[in-house]
Order: C-alpha cells, then structure tokens, then sequence
C-alpha cells in the first residue's frame, strides 16, 4: 500500500522511500536514517538519486550542516504526543541553516500538532490514514497568528522582524 | 474575513490601563474555542486516546482532578476589568460550585466544571476577552508581573506593556509549545520584587546601564518544586529591542538539551545547574549570535503601541489625607495593613484579603466577585488585579474614599486586616482538590489561624509570610516562605514539615528544614515556639526573616524540639 502525505497542503502518494522499502531499485529517492548516511555517506552520494536523512529528536542538525545542497530532504522524528525537538530542528534548518528542501514530519504526527510544524518550517506531513484526510482542514484552525513563521500561510500580527525581511501581510 | 492590509491599531480612551483585543486577538480566541470543541468532542467519541487527549487538554488550561475536572483561567500579569471579573462570577455560579480560586501566579481555577461544559466556559470567556490558552502543559505559562505596576512609588519603569508583548509573541509559538516541561516567566520592573520572580524558569527585570538606557536583566533557572532553586543572572544588560530574540535564544537551548527522560529533572533550572551558569550562558548567547538576525526585533513603534495600552487612567488632583484619623481601630488597622503607597498624591493601592480566616486562602465567591467589581468600578477606574499571594487588588483608590470601601469590603468579609502578616498564607489547594497533593493544607490553615486569632500579637510580629505547599510539587511555595509547611505522608498519614529563612522577594533565599515533621495538630504550637524565640531575640524593628539569617536555625531548632508537644 503507498504510503499517503500531506505536502505543500495537499495530500500526495509519497515518492520517497525509506532504505528497507527501496529494494533493488537503483532510481528510487532514498531517506536515509542518519547513521546509515554518516556509514557511507561517500557510496550514498556516488549512487546518484535524490537523497534523504530523517533525524532523531536528540540530534543536532549541524550534523548535516555540510551536506545540506547534497540533501533533497530532511525528516525530524517525532517520537511521542509530547515530544518538541523536531520543532526547534525545523526552526533552525530553515532559519538559520536556509535549507529550501523538503522538510517531513514523521513518527508521532497528528492533526492537532499539524499547526505548530508547518509554522515551525515542515512542509511535508507523514500522518495516519485516521487524520490525514482531515490533515488541511486542521492546517487552517487558524487564521491569523501572533508571530511570524516559516510558513508562508498566515498573516501575523506583532511586527516583529527588521523591516527588510519583514512579510507581514 | 480579515483583509491583508490590516494593521495592528493602538488604543482608543479607556478609563484604565489595559490590553484590549482588536479583530486578530479575537479571532484567535474564537479559532482557538472551536478548536478545543472538536477536541473535546473527539475525545469523547472515543477518537483521541486519553494520552493525546492530556496534551491537548492541558494546553488549554484543563486537568482532570481529584473530584472533577480543574480548570484554569489565564489572567494575564493578574489584570482584569470589572466586566471580566463579572464574567468570572457567572461562570463560578452557572457551572463550578459558586466559586473560584485565585492562584499564586495570579490565575483563576474552577474546581468542579463537568468536561462536556469547558467549551461553552471557554466561549463565554472569549466574548469578555479571556481564555485559558497554555495555563498549563509543558508549553510557555500565563507571564506574571508586578500587581503594583504602574502605580507604585518604587517603579522605574511599567513592566506591562512587556507583559503583553510576552503574551502575544508566546502564544501558540510555533517552536515552543511542546517543551521538556513548563515555562513560567515573571517581569518586574520596580526596585521590590513582588513576583517571585526569582523562583522562575526565567526573570525578566527592567533595569537603566550606566548610560541611562532601558533594557533588561536577564535571569534563569529559578524554580521551586522538588528541587528549588533560586535564578541566576544569564545577562546583566539586554536591550529592548533583542527581548523576543532573547527569550527564543534560552528557550531553545532548553528544547533542545533539556531533560525529557525524567519529569522531574525536566524544568529549565536542573539544566542550568547541571551545566553549571557560566556554560549555560555561553550556549545560550552563542545560539543567540548565530540566529538573532532571522529572529524578532521588537520595534519602538511596537512598543511604544503597546505603551500606550497602559496609560494612566484620568487621576484627580487631590491632597494627601490621613483617612484613618479619627476613625475606628478596626479601620485603622485595615488602612495600614491593607493599603500601599500610591505614585500619585491622594491615591493608595488597596488590597482586598482573601485570606478570612475560615476561608481557603484565595477562595472567593460568585456573589463577592461582583461585588467587587461592581466597588472597582466606583473606587478603582473599573480595574481589579490578582496579586501573586492569591489576594485581589483596588489600584487606584482616592485616600478620601478609603473609608466607604473598607465598610462595603468589610460587610462582605473582604476586609480581613492582615496583608503582609503571618495569616495572609499562600497556600495550595491541597488534598481536598488536588490529586498530587500528599497532605491537606486548607485546614492546616484553618488551625494557624484558630491559634493566631489575636490581632495585636500578630501585628507586633510585623512582616512574616507563611506559605504552604500539599506536596512536593510546591504550589504553595513554602520553600520561599518565611515559616515552609510541607505536606508530606507518612504511613498514610498526614504530616508536615517545617523551614524557616526562606524569602520571594529580591533578596530570594530558600528555607531551611528544622528537623522532623510534625503531625498536623502539632503545626500551630510548633509556629508559636518559632515566634516565641523570634520575640525574644529579635532586635528592634527586626523583621522575622532577619533574625532567623542573623541568628541561624538553631536556636530555633532547639525551642520547637525541647519538649513534645502537648496534645
């Protein structure tokens, strides 16, 4: 069964596949879990292919920081109902890091958090069949913010940023 | 729908200060209610789990209690109109038990709404400007303040305004919302610390370097709990426009390293310990170095906007007067305990006890928080405020009036003359409500004060605070009490353990324990022994606290232990 998302506020077959999904195929885009690309990262980037590296929520990004234009994909795990980390990886990917590639939520991603992700910078959502219909609806709970964020989607209200990056509607 | 040129606007005339929403605050209360109710609804309908259901819920300020569910209001740095407070009286009568609790952190809690009703309390708050948004959750808390802010002789400055720029930049913020554990932040901008702010997650005090310009000191880990500990200073001068960044830079150092293994080794002040302040600070501005550019700047237009939220309400020109004199003893007693200095000639800071001594400290109820909104609407410019020792404040009262609104307080019993005295407890909800609790604490408060019921004794013991805590947990902060009472169980037993030394203000320090804890009945006459040696050694005008940090527990130790205690 293909494995749905939500990506870019639509829902999607998933075009990526995790390294046991992959088999034999040697086009597939592959997401790799960090060890398994620090193991062979030269042998990885030799094979062509567009490639990925899902962290977990103890890593520190600036361990892909060199790879970032070789990385068409980053994923933070999210391992329960209360786990934060993968927000604060987002934030600094995006913000501080400018990486512009796909950014994918996994492990425990629902409706109800979907919110805090996207403004956080994911833009792709691994969630289940029972939420990911219902998946755009929860995206557009709100429609204004107080801050901004790495979403492009709503307005926010504090000025907040210098004047030349500012992108308040 | 909104258009996307709109822009924040500032305030119209109030007769007080205070934030008022414009359309996007409102929005946002109502998204955030419907939300909630499709939560609720969920959870009800068997989809959410109830483990999914406790991060959602508690988010919005919703626990589930020993006898039902809790429910916390957020009150913002402890401001309210009369109006709300009006609300908060007909949410206590239609759907709690004709009352609500004010909390050390200047909130309101219901102790007895049903689960399927919490939506349509949270939407009568949302019509009054109100909400229940991150009171609790491992998510940034109600930011609480100074409750004499803008008003009292020792500030340099209001804190509100930063209280408000705290609240809207927190709120549902994206990255912080899902934390180790709480985040409590305190503002203070006057010379007296009137909000703890020590004992929290981080300090922001308002402060002028040496040339003259405004900015902030910056503190962190402070914290009570298990393990208490006081804030430590992570930088001395920040300025204005780099408070947001700031605040992002600490909070996501303790995202991302702060413990998550273990609750109680979760909250930010285990973290700065164990990394020990100067590493801690060096994490924390190197992180802010390296991202500050894309964070937010807070601009002066911005700032001066929210400023203006806080203007002072259209005080007379009156004389300074002595309300008391010629008046009854009882009134006397009231104007000195009860009311503070005021900045302006002719006003004082009144502050209404809710500390009667047959009453839970910061209970109150339905018919006595209209009453008091309906006297802060005829005395006060229509503006109440929750201090942090769970009593309600009158700001701006004419010293010419004094008089009438003591008599109306008194008739209501809110006029109990005993601020900053030993019967003004704070105190947690304790075993009665609360399913952490180990002990009771609302009778043990009861008994302290069938045992102080006398007046002049209790005024010649000056400035003293008892605080006390049902549990470890420490609600009641006894651990910066100047007399702690801990509720601890032993063998299914209720029984008590007793620190000396400790203080919330600016010159923080923690109690320490004076040997083994005593069984309930056993509290009065084991505080009675700590004040009798206080009497007799105290030197003049020697506050309690001063005398147990020059003399040291022992002496203290010795008298409470020397003979048991008659039954």
């Amino acid at each position: 069964m293909p494995r749905r998302l939500l990506r870019d506020g639509v829902v999607v077959v998933d075009d990526w596949s995790y390294l046991a999904e992959a088999g034999d195929n040697p086009a597939a885009s592959l997401i790799l879990t960090l060890t398994e690309w620090q193991n062979d990262r030269e042998a990885w980037l030799a094979r062509g292919g567009r490639l990925g590296v899902v962290l977990s929520p103890a890593h520190k990004v600036d361990l892909l920081v060199p790879d970032l234009s070789r990385l068409a994909l980053i994923g933070a795990e999210f391992s329960g109902p209360g786990e934060g980390r993968g927000y604060s990886q987002a934030r600094l990917l995006r913000e501080r890091w400018k990486f512009s590639g796909e950014l994918r939520a996994t492990g425990f991603v629902r409706r109800d958090q979907l919110i805090f992700m996207a403004r956080s910078g994911f833009n792709s959502f691994e969630l289940p069949d029972s939420d990911i219909d219902q998946a755009a609806t929860a995206l557009a709970t709100f429609s204004r913010a107080y801050q901004p964020s790495n979403d492009a989607g709503l307005p926010f209200k504090l000025p907040l940023r210098p004047r030349d990056t500012a992108a308040s509607a | 729908m909104l258009s996307g040129n709109w822009r924040p606007r500032g305030p119209r005339t109030y007769r007080y200060g205070m934030y008022r929403y414009d359309v996007v605050d409102k929005t946002l209360v109502r998204e955030r209610v419907a939300q909630f109710r499709d939560q609720t609804r969920r959870f009800l309908a068997g989809e959410l789990s109830d483990d999914e259901f406790r991060h959602l819920r508690l988010r919005n300020g919703l626990y589930i209690q020993r006898h039902a569910p809790m429910l916390r209001v957020a009150v913002p740095y402890g401001l309210l109109s009369s109006r709300q407070l009006r609300t908060l009286a007909h949410i206590a009568r239609r759907y709690d038990r004709g009352y609500g609790h004010f909390t050390t952190r200047q909130n309101i809690q219901y102790n007895w709404p049903k689960l399927e009703d919490v939506p349509d309390i949270l939407a009568e708050l949302a019509e009054v400007e109100m909400h229940s948004i991150q009171t609790s959750g491992n998510c940034i808390r109600n930011t609480t303040s100074d409750h004499l802010a803008g008003v009292s002789p020792d500030e340099l400055e209001d804190p509100r305004p930063w209280c408000e720029l705290i609240r809207q930049w927190s709120t549902f913020h994206p990255e912080f919302t899902y934390l180790p554990r709480k985040f409590k932040i305190a503002v203070t901008g006057a010379a007296q610390d009137r909000a703890a702010s020590l004992v929290h997650d981080v300090g922001v005090h308002l402060v002028r370097n040496t040339d003259g310009e405004l900015g902030f000191e910056i503190l962190a880990g402070g914290g009570l709990g298990r393990t208490p500990i006081i804030g430590q200073v992570v930088r001395d001068f920040l300025p204005r426009r780099h408070l947001l960044s700031y605040l992002e830079a600490i909070l996501r150092v303790y995202n991302l390293e702060g413990r998550r293994d273990n609750i109680h080794k979760a909250r930010i002040k285990i973290l700065v310990r164990s990394l020990g302040i100067e590493e801690f600070r060096r994490r924390v501005e190197a992180e802010w170095n390296n991202t500050r550019a894309a964070g937010p700047v807070v601009t002066e237009e911005e700032i001066a906007r929210l400023r203006g939220f806080f203007a002072p309400p259209a005080y007379r020109e009156l004389p300074n007067t002595e309300p008391a004199a010629g008046k009854s003893t009882a009134f006397r007693a009231w104007y000195r305990y009860n009311t503070a200095a005021h900045k302006v000639p002719g006003y004082r800071a009144v502050y209404i006890s809710l500390k009667k001594p047959d009453v839970a400290p910061g209970d109150i109820t339905d018919s006595q928080m209209e009453l008091v909104a309906h006297l802060a609407d005829r005395y006060s410019f229509g503006e109440v405020r929750v201090t942090h020792t769970q009593n309600l404040l009158l700001a701006d009262v004419p010293q010419s009036q004094a008089f009438e609104l003591w008599q109306a307080l008194d008739g209501a019993g809110l006029a109990t003359p005993n601020i900053g005295t030993l019967t003004d407890m704070i105190c947690c909800p304790g075993l009665d409500f609360c399913s952490l609790a180990n002990a009771r604490s609302i009778d043990v408060a009861k008994l302290i004060n069938e045992r102080f019921d006398d007046y002049d004794y209790v005024y010649d013991l000056g400035e003293l605070d008892i605080k006390m805590s049902g549990c470890m947990n420490a609600c009641g902060h006894h651990h910066v009490g100047n007399i702690g009472i801990l509720g601890v169980d032993k063998g299914g037993q209720e029984w008590y353990q007793i620190t000396i030394g400790g203080a919330a203000g600016a010159d923080a320090s923690l109690g320490e324990v004076i040997g083994p804890s005593v069984a309930k009945s056993d509290v009065p006459e084991t505080l009675a022994r700590l004040l009798d040696v206080y009497v007799e050694r105290r030197q003049p005008e020697e506050r309690f606290l001063d005398t147990v940090r020059r003399l040291g527990i022992k002496p203290f130790k010795e008298r409470v232990y020397a003979a048991p205690v008659a039954a």
